[in-house]
């Protein structure tokens, strides 16, 4: 998506090698498992190559701010404005959008969220060394650090970088030049033997251990714990990784930046987990570093059984057992091809039904998204000035309306996106499959076009949270997963909800509030929300924000949604813990962390 | 944490200065038929769903449901019954149940009710207030209206007044009968009526298609839903005690979180003068009820020839169903059965609904208006029946009190149908001059008008005689029950002291706990707010002056003798009828009792000691105090009720009944009572 060529065929096939080479920056080499310090000797040599290389943007650096903001989402020369003009446009050439004028985009933000161009809330530029606290140090530490030859820094950049995720409230506060508490230190091994060092040090010297892997959190799971008096230690796993040649299917959303031990240590979901399956489908072996050594199972056998998977403890413990160091994954052939597609629905509810009967059929395309119909007309404004890619669809869709699909309501009508993977043959008759039940709902082939910029903004999107908040407006999403029959009713109840109690809270100006329907499962979705509000005349907007969200997850949990489908508990949701899980499935986790980890080594006080 | 009664009640719904506007000036200028013809454009409920969906697509959608295709699968197994023959007795059911709202009916009843209210009522008074805000809030959520239920006239009116104020017309639930009505049914039908049967017991699938089909009114917001939460309309123009089983059908599509709020509008309608006034009370002395049929309704023609004063329609704030279950629901409950399925609701969700319910009637309550007569009826009832008989009561005495009792019901809170620009002398007997039926004023005294003459010669029984003199009393009664509500806690406060014999608050709480128990049927109480009703009590005795409350102690001032008797007194003849019943249910050798035999039983003995003197009130021989007793009772686990044969039969606990007896005498202190939960649905 790096580059904006015309061609439909040879575009896609450099989308997808640009693809992999992303994901590959994620993988680990096929494990030989004969030697640990070869391996580690290995890595590290690869490493120094990497360094060369980061300035191509394959892997990120051990320094990040060299090429990553600060304060903002994403690389440091990406970003949405508005120019001199009035007119927004989106900086850099990274992606598809880059360097391209967005006409629409004003009014639409200016429409939507009572804001102006001219009234600006600009961050704080630079932040000085001075805002960072200085390091609590562990001399004794630091000290054995420093004999393994292990790399650590205590610059205060390397440990601001390290002591936030992405959620609203750590953004804004580094905005405004705000920085709480942040790692003592922050440490890169290379390698298994570079981390059973350091868990071993530090359970020694009674260090506190965070790991970070892309620092894209949205659960405040890499905030320091601000009752943690210890020394607090970054174990950054970035430069663990290593190249391969295949593909593994998964691509969450921040696919760019999050890392393979984050994945699991999340329970992350990727876009196309239709084809490749959820982190969870996809790792076979898990190698981790706790307190108490190293967990693995003895082989590589697809199923075991063998009483409960224990790669269940790990997959999904947020960094408080310990270091996943090692990971082996499905890998599948690159997809011979690829097509996007999407479809028009008159209304929501018809949408969420085809969707459904689509997985009760079990022939979900790769990806299938519903966006609602305030996300449609939202992309509608992202349409970029001048573009072959992006002329046909939208610009035809308005006289469409009124001629050929007469009857759909502009304000009602809603849009899935799709994209088929696998042989062309094969996809050429899914796809066939997918329209003709979108047909029985309604739903109208709107075009590829269309559904291949659903796919884009996908990865910009997180981009334009920061130029709402150069403006007033703050923004965030959410996510849960629900089964079919209360679809509709989370989505309508949980949009209410946003609107009544932004309007509660004196917010002056209706929110955006739009929701859409990222997966199918066989018994339910997942389901994302987005809402944004402009927070002039609040005198404390991030607390206004935190309530609202507040409010907008007891509604999920009262409709019948999940807690989290993939981004996790964090700190963020660990007060409805107990309730989702029992009291005894509370005691069953807490059980676990007290024998791996009764020091409380891995101390960021996620999930419990 | 949860809100109270006194969170959303009464005095948030006055408006400071409420203005009711009189809908019969508007149409005597404008014609009948330029009203039922006019345009009629309401802003229709903006719900995602809402696409106009027809009466028969309405039935079809419930017919269609997941819920009832479970249900009908599930009978079909129970009762070995094919599928499709249940689903054939479903659509039969819907068939008879399902209103079919049509506007030119609406406008052709209309028309004819212009012409019948211009000539029964001087005025139709309406809360503008009200109206407006009922017409932005049915653009939001689904609305429910829910009137208390004292005419027939209630049916229509509310209809009606929307029809006039272009708001859209609701659907109601309506008794059986008046589906058996030849041609009236079926306009009843096309004005938005559907139709419930009054004993469904456990027929599961009338459940079924019942609730399916309230559900999917809410859900879809088709319509605003009307409905009766007291049930049956009042025999004795006393608020009832709510009926549950409607409320929850309504409630759960919010528990569900099929829609995201619903909107209760509590409606007061009030009457002066009630169309059936003296068809209550001879219901009420069993006289048995004629059945609703086109021919009766002709009859009754003849009531339509006189004057029923004015009649107050109150649309009350609507209250958001979400934020009054704030704290009292877990909607997660809801969530771990597939949502088209049956659940059973689950003793929270119980008696939150029950809550909910009594707090509506408690809200319709504080909402009526209360007419000088029904503050009359309360001061006549007062005195012995052989003075309103025979001697007459002097008039004078009567006004001034009747201007006392203004005051204190306004100190209680009280709004009053009291004409402001006419002299309170004129008010009173114009108010006379109304109710010509029940009183007649000769010679500067008052006298009760006795209830016709047998028309045959043979001479008057002393039994018959006494019936002579029930029925006005009981009117009277009625009457009085208008108001009653204003009164009930200050005067089992007034009660409780003279019960007790003692000053300490917390001994009085628990009389006047006891005496809410025993009075759980026949005054509206919620539960769980009983300590607020004894500080409501205590605060109201306190701003009249009849008592000084202290942290420990309630005194009784001087000043208070003349409150604390009338409200005593107001008491009276319920504490005097549940004596009656209770000592018929102790002295009685029987243990077992059927109801048909108990209530006359209770009746004639009744009689008896009104005859013998013993007794003063008449209101002992009210079926529906009978009916209030063996309820409480129930509650109280001192009586226990089984069908063994299609009957209702009653089992007594001949002790327990004495013992509840002497403490409502002050023979023995009273404690707290084992109660029953209330699981009537």
């Amino acid at each position: 998506m790096a580059t904006n060529s015309g061609n439909g065929g040879s575009d896609r096939q450099r989308v997808a090698q640009q693809r992999l080479r992303i994901i590959a920056g994620h993988l680990r080499r096929p494990e030989d498992g004969n030697s640990a310090i070869l391996a580690a000797e290995e890595c590290k040599g690869h490493v120094s190559e990497k360094t060369d290389a980061s300035s191509e943007g394959k892997t990120v650096p051990r320094r990040r701010q060299e090429i990553m903001k600060w304060n903002g989402w994403g690389y440091s020369d990406s970003k949405f404005l508005f120019n001199k003009n009035g007119q927004a446009e989106f900086t850099g050439k990274r992606y598809r959008l880059s360097g391209m004028i967005i006409p629409a985009l004003k009014d639409w933000f200016e429409g939507t969220f009572g804001a102006n161009v001219h009234h600006k809330s600009p961050a704080t530029p630079i932040v000085t060394s001075s805002a960072v606290q200085p390091p609590n140090l562990n001399e004794a530490f630091v000290e054995a650090l420093k004999s393994t030859g292990i790399p650590f820094s205590i610059d205060a950049e390397d440990r601001l970088f390290r002591g936030h995720g992405h959620c609203l409230n750590e953004i804004f506060a580094l905005r405004e030049g705000k920085v709480g508490r942040v790692p003592d230190l922050v440490v890169w091994p290379n390698c298994h033997d570079d981390v059973l060092k350091i868990v071993e040090l530090a359970c020694k010297h009674n260090v506190c251990l965070i790991p970070y892997g892309g620092g894209t959190s949205v659960s405040s799971a890499l905030e320091c714990p601000p009752e943690e008096t210890r020394s607090i230690v970054s174990l950054d796993t970035s430069q663990m990784l290593n190249e391969s040649g295949y593909c593994t299917g998964h691509e969450p959303d921040s696919m760019e930046f999050s890392s393979l031990g984050g994945w699991v240590s999340t329970r992350a979901s990727g876009m196309k987990k239709n084809v490749y399956g959820n982190i969870e489908d996809l790792v076979i072996h898990i190698k981790m570093v706790t307190p108490k050594g190293v967990i693995e199972k003895s082989c590589q056998g697809p199923r075991l059984s063998t009483g409960p998977d224990v790669h269940h403890f790990i997959l999904g413990s947020e960094g408080t057992l310990g270091v996943v160091t090692e990971v082996t994954m499905k890998i599948r052939p690159l997809p011979e091809y690829q097509k996007y597609g999407s479809v028009v629905f008159p209304n929501f509810e018809m949408g969420v039904a085809c969707l459904r009967e689509v997985a009760r059929q079990r022939c979900a395309p790769a990806s299938i998204r519903l966006m609602d119909n305030t996300q449609f007309k939202f992309g509608h404004a992202l349409k970029p000035q001048v573009s072959s890619l992006f002329t046909s669809f939208l610009d035809g869709l308005k006289t469409f309306y009124i001629t050929k699909f007469k009857g759909f309501d502009p304000n009602r009508l809603c849009v899935a996106t799709l994209l088929f993977e696998g042989g062309r043959e094969k996809v050429l008759q899914h796809e066939k499959q997918v329209y003709d039940i979108a047909a029985k709902f309604g739903g109208l082939a709107a075009g590829e076009d269309n559904g291949q910029r659903g796919y884009m903004l996908t990865f910009v999107i997180a981009y334009l949270r920061d130029l709402g908040m150069d403006y007033y407006v703050i923004a965030e999403s959410f996510e849960t997963s629900v089964p079919w029959d209360r679809v509709l009713d989370i989505c309508r109840n949980v949009k209410a909800r946003i609107v009544y109690e932004c309007k509660d809270k004196g917010v002056q100006f209706a929110p955006l509030s739009s929701c859409r329907v990222t997966q199918t499962y066989d018994s339910g979705a997942c389901v994302y929300f987005y809402f944004a509000f402009n927070y002039r005349g609040l005198s404390d907007p991030v607390h206004t924000f935190e309530q609202v969200e507040h409010a907008a997850r007891e509604e999920i949990l009262a409709n019948g949604g999940s807690l989290s489908h993939h981004h996790g508990v964090g700190k963020l949701r660990k007060k409805w813990m107990r309730d989702t899980v029992s009291t005894v499935g509370l005691g069953m986790l807490k059980s676990v962390k007290d024998y791996v980890d009764p020091d409380n080594i891995f101390g960021n006080r996620n999930l419990l | 944490m949860t809100n109270t009664y006194r969170d959303w009640g009464g005095a948030g719904l006055r408006g400071d200065d409420e203005e009711f506007v009189d809908m019969m000036e508007e149409l005597r200028r404008s014609g009948d038929l330029g009203h039922s013809l006019r345009t009629f454009s309401p802003r229709p409920y903006e719900g995602e769903r809402a696409t106009s969906v027809s009466a028969g697509d309405l039935n079809k959608a419930v017919l269609e449901s997941q819920y009832l295709r479970y249900i009908a699968k599930e009978i079909a197994k129970e009762t070995g019954q094919s599928v499709e023959e249940v689903r054939e007795d479903a659509r039969g059911l819907m068939e008879e149940m399902s209103q079919n709202l049509q506007l030119g009916f609406i406008r052709l009843m209309g028309y004819t009710l212009s012409k019948v209210l211009k000539r029964l009522y001087t005025s139709v008074n309406v809360n503008m207030e009200g109206l407006n805000t009922l017409q932005r809030a049915v653009q939001g959520h689904p609305v429910i209206l829910m009137p208390n239920h004292r005419s027939y006239m209630d049916f229509l009116i509310i209809s009606y007044i929307l029809f006039t104020y272009d708001i859209p017309l609701p659907v109601i639930a309506a008794g059986i009968r008046n589906a058996g009505m030849k041609m009236v049914g079926e306009i009843l039908r096309r004005s938005g009526a559907f139709f419930i049967r009054r004993a469904i017991g456990s027929d599961k699938l009338y459940w079924a298609v019942l609730s399916e089909y309230v559900k999917t009114i809410v859900r879809t917001g088709i319509a605003p839903l009307e409905f009766y939460v007291e049930g049956l309309r009042s025999r004795t123009l006393k608020s009832q005690v709510p009926k549950l089983g409607m409320m929850h059908m309504v409630l759960e599509p919010f528990f569900k979180g099929e829609v995201y709020d619903i909107t209760l509008v509590p409606i007061s309608i009030s009457y002066e003068r009630v169309l059936e006034e003296s068809l209550l009370a001879h219901e009420l002395l069993g006289v048995p009820k004629p059945k609703e049929s086109t021919t009766a309704l002709l009859k009754a023609t003849k009531v339509l020839q006189e004057d029923y004063g004015s009649m107050h329609v109150n649309f009350g704030r609507p209250l958001s169903v979400r934020q009054l279950c704030q704290g009292r629901i877990d909607r997660c409950r809801f969530n771990l059965i597939p949502r088209d399925l049956p659940q059973e609701p689950s003793a929270e969700a119980q008696a939150c609904v029950s809550w909910l319910a009594h707090l509506m009637v408690r809200i319709q309550e504080d909402g009526s208006l209360i007419s000088p007569w029904s503050l009359m009826a309360c001061l006549l009832l007062q005195a012995p029946a052989t003075v309103l008989t025979e001697e007459g009561l002097p008039w004078q005495q009567l006004t001034n009190k009747t201007l006392w009792l203004r005051k204190l019901a306004l100190d209680f809170g009280a709004r009053l149908n009291w004409p402001g620009q006419v002299p309170d002398c004129d008010v009173m007997s114009s108010t006379v001059a109304l109710h010509r039926s029940m009183v007649h004023l000769k010679a500067e005294r008052l006298y009760l008008v006795l209830d016709q003459e047998p028309a045959r010669k043979s001479p008057v029984s002393p039994e018959e005689g006494a019936l002579r003199v029930a029925a006005p009393v009981l009117m009277l009664a009625s009457y009085r029950n208008q108001c009653v509500h204003v009164f009930a806690r200050p005067a089992m406060l007034a009660t409780a002291i003279q019960v007790a014999k003692t000053t300490q608050r917390d001994e009085l709480f628990t009389v006047f706990r006891f005496l809410q128990d025993v009075f759980s049927h026949e005054f509206i109480f919620i539960t769980e707010e009983s300590s607020q009703d004894f500080e409501e009590a205590c605060l109201l005795l306190k701003k009249c002056g009849a008592v000084h409350v202290s942290q420990q102690e309630v005194t009784v001032s001087e000043a208070g003798l003349e409150v604390l008797s009338f409200l005593r007194a107001l008491l009276q003849p319920f504490i005097d009828s549940y004596q009656v019943m209770f000592r018929y249910l102790c002295e009685n050798g029987e243990h077992v009792f059927q109801e048909q035999r108990v209530l006359p039983a209770v009746r004639n003995f009744a009689t008896k000691l009104i005859l013998s003197g013993e007794l003063h009130t008449y209101e002992a021989l009210s079926s529906d105090t009978q009916k209030n007793v063996l309820l409480a009772l129930r509650r109280l686990d001192a009586v226990t009720k089984s069908r063994p044969s299609g009957q209702n039969e009653y089992r007594v606990n001949k002790e327990a009944v004495r013992r509840i007896g002497d403490m409502l005498s002050g023979k023995i202190p009273p404690q707290m009572l084992h109660t029953l939960p209330d699981a009537r649905l």
